[in-house]
């Protein structure tokens, strides 16, 4: 009888989607239903990646005779060039598609555009879309020697961005059991933060805090555990770094703040707002940043900010999590 | 018509308090006798129905057929087939048709084609406002000369208050009962699942409690000042089912009634973007089932009904969001509302079949889902012991959409009969 028990959250199931029957990674999709030790992993393969920039010649062969299809159905230069720049770097041929202005505008299903690419024999592909639950859905529906990596599904998720995220949060923090950190901003419309809260949590952060007005947090954050602040320098006491979210234009809708000035007023960060966390506190931003509402620029430029390096870092743990998911399918 | 008879039967016939077991006698397509035949009576059918309970034929206040309009995914002939071989005798269709049931024609139409399919009574509903728009009246009492029993603008909110009481007032005058969907529109907004831990936690746009519930209030307040009889479909929300409640008690004119998956299913079912349980209004939560369950052990919801909405396989595939919502669900709705007597004895058997036979035709305003001596003899026989899986092979519906597929059922309907004439025998 197929009826289902209550679902603990962020616990990994016997049928994850995201594994082979293996129990190899397959599809990398969210963040949810990972162990800490598959994510450690990860993290520990993009730390040895780290260091391919610095040879004479920037590349490994571990991907090379792949194709591997970007497939953007929604706009982003950062995501898309990263992981394109992954790709590159792991060998492997690269398509760039920008689905908005091509084959759904003629009225084609998202079912068909990906069977004509799987006609193409692609070997992986890398999606975004407006929905969410897109990547799970496309995984669920690619044939068994595809790999699906979500590069940002709706509001659902973005786990490669957290990935990053954690291995900066790692390189200058070092374990996570005593950390306290912050996420600031339009928790609501951000797949960012659904997936950096569930890295946090799984890899046993000591506290995590969210900090927003009501209109900006969803229904029952609490669900998600954390502690949730409406005032920024009351949740930033103490705090060990600090993540901005972007505030989404592009997703506002109805009456949600009055203004970029009065939310810059309040939850706009300044260096003397920062000054409650702790002294060696670091700031990060998923970028790109607004600044002047978001944070002021002496912030984002400051010494304590670690943005620019976040984005290297999401070459890295690309290439990780790019070359974990193709080593499905080998050696069989 | 065939002369019939039904014996040893275990009849169920809530109406008139009849829960024993009873012969009955059918003639003309009427109901002849209940018992002993009538002197010089001889059956040319005998149907032998001993374990098996004998009820009046089920009428549903809620189904879309597809037709007209969408005859490619279902039809009038197909789905009142597949609501014969699932006990419905009489199905209610709302006027989201296309064309829309706003004009004359259109209810002639869906009608005539009922009567040519001869399995099911079809009862359609005509639209509150013209188009549906939600600005001008419809034709109502047109739309009622031609056979709609009531008036509804199904999903398309009347955002206008000022339309929506007008629109009462008129149908009040001619003594129309207006059904209603609850949910706020702009509270909806772009919400596909209940706003709580389950949208949160998967990002999918939420749908608050307070759509339905605002909804209710200033409908319910517009019932009372214009006195219209007005129906609830499909409520979701425990807190609305309590504020119809005490509407009830202050005696004004208004039921309602919720659907079989509503009573069964919640937002945790939605999760992990399971789209066949893409319903709205939407799933929601476990106090909320459990509210809508208490509705119905109080009286306060008056029916169960199946929302039937069949699309075709590709509704349903694409992101969340994206698929088309509703459950093909005439099938399952005898088999779900059994289980709460069975599994969760929140209600008698007695009290199920009232729910799904003269109460909503009390709702409808029509003298059926009864067994009484004179009555069109619609009827359902089925055993209710009999466990079977629900497996696309055993679906009648042209719509495959249903999240229940797989589910072990008990209960299962094994002749339905429409004005004396068995219009469906399960192959055994």
């Amino acid at each position: 009888m197929s009826t289902r028990d209550d679902i603990p959250l962020f616990a990994s199931s016997p049928t994850n989607i995201q594994f082979d029957n293996k129990g190899r990674l397959r599809h990398f999709l969210s963040i949810e239903g990972l162990k800490k030790k598959v994510l450690c992993d990860i993290l520990d393969t993009a730390e040895s990646f780290s260091s391919v920039p610095q040879q004479s010649i920037k590349k490994v062969p571990l991907l090379r005779g792949k194709t591997i299809v970007n497939l953007f159905f929604e706009n982003s230069t950062r995501t898309r060039t990263t992981f394109e720049l992954a790709a590159k770097r792991l060998s492997a041929d690269v398509i760039n598609l920008n689905i908005t202005t091509s084959a759904t505008s003629k009225g084609e299903s998202l079912l068909d555009t990906l069977h004509n690419l799987e006609a193409m024999h692609s070997d992986m592909f890398i999606v975004r879309h407006a929905q969410s639950g897109a990547a799970h859905f496309i995984a669920q529906h690619v044939s068994p020697n595809i790999s699906v990596i979500n590069a940002g599904d709706g509001q659902h998720a973005h786990p490669t961005q957290a990935l990053l995220d954690m291995f900066t949060i790692r390189r200058h923090k070092g374990e996570f059991g005593a950390l306290k950190v912050a996420i600031v901003g339009d928790i609501l419309h951000s797949r960012v933060a659904r997936s950096q809260i569930q890295a946090l949590t799984t890899l046993g952060t000591n506290e995590v805090r969210i900090i927003a007005p009501k209109t900006l947090i969803p229904a029952h954050a609490e669900t998600l555990g954390i502690h949730i602040y409406h005032d920024l320098k009351e949740g930033l006491r103490g705090v060990d770094v600090v993540i901005m979210l972007r505030l989404q234009y592009e997703r506002m809708q109805g009456a949600l703040f009055p203004s970029e000035h009065e939310y810059f007023h309040l939850f706009g960060l300044t260096e003397e707002k920062l000054s409650v966390a702790k002294t060696d506190a670091i700031v990060m931003h998923p970028g790109p940043i607004n600044r002047g509402v978001e944070m002021d620029s002496a912030v984002a430029d400051g010494v304590r900010s670690v943005i620019l390096e976040q984005v290297t870092h999401g070459i890295s743990v690309r290439m990780a999590v790019m070359s974990m998911a193709m080593q499905q399918g080998e050696n069989e | 018509m065939t002369a019939l008879s039904i014996l040893n039967g275990h009849v169920i016939d809530p109406a008139n308090n009849i829960d024993t077991q009873y012969d009955i006698h059918i003639n003309n397509g009427k109901i002849i006798a209940l018992g002993a035949p009538p002197q010089g009576f001889s059956a040319q059918r005998i149907l032998n129905a001993s374990n098996r309970i004998v009820c009046p034929g089920l009428i549903d206040l809620r189904a879309a057929m597809r037709e007209p309009g969408l005859e490619h995914i279902a039809t009038i002939a197909s789905e009142t087939r597949a609501a014969a071989s699932a006990g419905i005798t009489t199905l209610c269709c709302p006027p989201d048709t296309t064309p829309i049931i706003d004009t004359p024609a259109v209810a002639n139409l869906i009608r005539y084609q009922a009567n040519q399919a001869g399995f099911a009574r079809v009862l359609p509903l005509g639209a509150l406002t013209q188009s549906l728009e939600g600005e001008q009246i419809s034709e109502m009492i047109a739309l009622k000369e031609a056979g709609c029993i009531g008036v509804s603008n199904a999903l398309t909110p009347v955002t206008n208050t000022l339309v929506m009481r007008r629109a009462m007032e008129y149908a009040a005058t001619y003594d129309l009962t207006v059904f209603l969907h609850a949910e706020d529109f702009w509270l909806r907004n772009d919400g596909c699942v209940h706003e709580g831990a389950m949208s949160t936690r998967y990002g999918l746009p939420g749908i608050p409690e307070a759509a339905e519930t605002v909804a209710v209030a200033r409908d319910l307040a517009l019932i009372e000042q214009t006195g219209v009889r007005a129906h609830f479909c499909g409520i979701s929300t425990g807190r609305a089912v309590r504020m119809i409640g005490r509407a009830q008690h202050d005696g004004v004119n208004v039921s309602t009634d919720v659907t079989a998956h509503h009573l069964h299913l919640d937002e945790v079912d939605a999760s992990k973007f399971n789209s066949m349980c893409h319903v709205r209004p939407p799933l929601r939560t476990k106090r909320d089932q459990n509210g809508l369950r208490m509705g119905l052990k109080q009286g306060i919801i008056s029916a169960i009904c199946s929302d039937h909405q069949p699309h075709n396989a590709d509704a349903k595939l694409a992101p969340f969001s994206a698929t088309a919502h509703g459950i093909s669900s005439l099938e399952t709705l005898l088999p779900l509302a059994l289980k709460l007597v069975s599994e969760t004895g929140l209600l008698s058997l007695p009290e199920v079949i009232a729910n799904l036979t003269h109460k909503p035709g009390k709702i409808l305003g029509i003298e059926a889902g009864t067994l009484s001596i004179g009555q069109a003899a619609d009827v359902c026989i089925f055993d209710p012991e009999h466990e079977w899986i629900f497996s696309e092979s055993a679906v009648q519906s042209q719509g495959l959409n249903s999240p229940f597929l797989g589910w072990e059922l008990k209960g299962r309907v094994l002749h339905t009969i429409l004005g004396g004439k068995v219009v469906f025998e399960l192959d055994q």
